[in-house]
């Protein structure tokens, strides 16, 4: 396992200078261009992206369904892309995946889709009935164990997959979409499995998808992927807190409420400025103690206090009126607070 | 012409080692016909292109042999393998003499069947079998086979249908059972009554695998 000294932390994926490129007739398309990225053991990493964008490309290189064309591949220090066929099929039940359509044996019960890793593994049947009754628990699925997937809803086939995922015990899981096809209502009951399974056995799990609500729920870094290419990574509280790049903008209006800046400064008699903070600070009286003890007024004109898979934060537009020199204390005692305080332009 | 059907010329003995024989000879074939067939439509599948083993040329060679003996009328192969025939079973005649020729008719056409059951095979499923590890072989075993379940024996109850109208005409050589009973006494001698028992007895045939077939594939089927 590669060891990173100086962060002290563990890399449990690597993938350097990855590029995929596909030929179709006499055109070349290149799917991924050039990829770095790096996850450590234990995160839960995001990769999102528009269609087309190569999320799904660039997770299945990662277990190598998909070869690239160039670069490596490293999955607990090992370099997949120079295995044999048959090491690279051990190294891959370390690796276990789920999928948009759960891809679940149709002619096969609950109970037999889930050993089924196990069998191929070459377990005993009375180890494959343990772990496959463990498993049934662990995804609440033990009342619809001898049925068939035809007879599932969409949840409950995504956590068979889920449950069969993890059956051969893999230090990763790989989502490509895993909720993309399941209602606002199932796929939060998806998320808070993945984030109960990624805590309670320490599964690493990298993801894709492009919705920005998955991201914000679960993960704690994010890779935002355009056109081949990662466009801006980073920590999802910093990500979608200062957005960088347009695609990354765009992802975050996915979630927040949508404003047009330009709107509010033609209508604003005071100083418009907009506010970002994080952690503890959210629930306290902040804007109150700032203007206490001075004549400045308020008012909130738009703002999202909401919770970022553990971290709470907010993110307000106000409109300052008063003398300038008080507004001025005012900011600075926000700034004191440790709140980000910037002027809405 | 007036038809008397009054089954005067029907000799039951002779009815009944017909059937026998035609069974007999149905049966033999349709499990040879199955192993093979079931064989040679997995390698076709597999080396077709974009799938686990692509292997154009060993696809196309094995595609040309399959039409050539799907496109050879039954009774001509028939004569034509006469020597393939004798060399595996020292006959060319009776129950034994009939079954390599129904087997080299029958396979490459339920292997075709078997080819289009396994495509019909949900490519997320092989991708998810990979994922976790799956060798071809067991891929073929444990995700093909068993998907491709219900079509594999929709393919089977086709393939015994054709096999039944085969032996029939398999009496055309000598091959006994009913078929060559109808021919013997209902067409050669005008024995009417003959050719009706037989007739008869060949629809119900068929109209038992058929519901058999049917039976199996509804309650195999899970979608
Ligand atoms: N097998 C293939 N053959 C040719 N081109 C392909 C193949 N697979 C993907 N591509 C191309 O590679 C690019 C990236 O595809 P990919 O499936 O990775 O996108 P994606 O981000 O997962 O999109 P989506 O959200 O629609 O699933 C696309 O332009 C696609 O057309
Ligand atoms: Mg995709």
């Amino acid at each position: 396992m590669a060891y990173d000294g100086w962060q002290g932390v563990i890399q449990l994926i690597e993938l350097s200078d990855i590029s995929k490129s596909y030929r179709t007739g006499s055109v070349s398309v290149e799917a991924i261009k050039h990829i770095d990225l790096t996850i450590a053991k234990g995160e839960i990493f995001g990769i999102i992206g528009h269609s087309g964008a190569g999320k799904s490309t660039l997770l299945r290189t990662v277990n190598l369904l998909e070869r690239p064309t160039s670069g490596s591949v490293k999955v607990g220090g090992v370099e997949l892309t120079k295995l044999s066929s048959s090491q690279l099929q051990k190294e891959r039940r370390r690796i276990g995946m789920i999928f948009q359509h759960f891809n679940l044996l149709a002619m096969a019960t609950v109970r037999d889709n889930i050993a089924f890793p196990l069998r191929l593994a070459k377990l005993s049947r009375a180890a494959i009935q343990t772990r496959v009754n463990e498993l049934l628990q662990l995804v609440g699925l033990e009342a619809h164990a001898d049925k068939y997937p035809a007879q599932l809803s969409g949840g409950q086939k995504q956590r068979v997959g889920i449950a069969r995922a993890l059956a051969s015990n893999p230090d990763v899981l790989l989502c490509d979409e895993a909720t993309s096809a399941l209602d606002p209502q199932t796929t939060n009951a998806i998320l808070d499995l993945l984030l109960d399974i990624n805590k309670k056995l320490g599964i690493t799990i990298l993801l894709i998808t492009h919705e920005m609500h998955v991201i914000r729920s679960i993960c704690d870094r994010v890779a935002v992927i355009d056109g081949g290419e990662v466009v801006e990574m980073g920590d999802v509280l910093d990500v979608f807190l200062q957005p960088q790049h347009p695609t990354t903008k765009d992802f975050v209006s996915q979630v927040a409420d949508s404003f047009d800046p330009r709107e509010l400064i033609a209508s604003s008699k005071g100083r418009l400025m907009k506010i970002n903070y994080v952690g503890e600070i959210t629930y306290e009286p902040l804007l109150f103690n700032a203007v206490r003890s001075t004549s400045v007024q308020f008012a909130i004109l738009q703002g999202t206090v909401s919770r970022m898979k553990n971290t709470p934060y907010g993110q307000l537009v106000i409109e300052f009126i008063g003398e300038d020199q008080e507004i001025r204390q005012v900011i600075a005692n926000l700034r004191d607070k440790g709140l980000e305080a910037g002027e809405l332009a | 012409m007036t038809m008397r059907l009054t089954f005067e010329n029907v000799r039951w003995s002779e009815v009944w080692q017909a059937s026998k024989d035609t069974l007999a000879m149905l049966g033999a074939s349709l499990v040879f016909t199955i192993v093979l067939g079931l064989l040679l439509g997995v390698v076709l599948f597999l080396t077709s292109r974009h799938q686990l083993i692509a292997q154009p040329i060993v696809y196309f060679l094995l595609s040309v042999v399959v039409n050539v003996l799907r496109s050879v009328p039954f009774v001509i192969l028939m004569i034509m393998i006469m020597p393939v025939t004798k060399a595996i079973t020292g006959t060319t005649l009776g129950v034994q003499g009939t079954i390599p020729p129904l087997v080299v008719a029958a396979a490459p056409f339920f292997a075709r069947l078997v080819e289009t059951s396994l495509r019909e095979v949900d490519r997320g499923v092989i991708e998810a079998a990979q994922a976790m590890g799956a060798s071809r072989w067991d891929i073929v075993r444990r995700v093909l086979l068993l998907e491709a379940k219900p079509g594999l024996l929709a393919g089977i109850t086709i393939t015994a249908v054709t096999l039944v109208s085969y032996t029939a005409m398999a009496g055309v050589i000598g091959g006994g059972g009913l078929g060559d009973l109808a021919l013997r006494y209902g067409y050669q001698r005008f024995q009417t009554d003959v050719m009706i028992v037989t007739v008869i007895l060949l629809i119900i045939l068929v109209q038992l695998l058929q519901m058999a077939g049917d039976y199996l594939v509804r309650r195999f089927s899970r979608k």
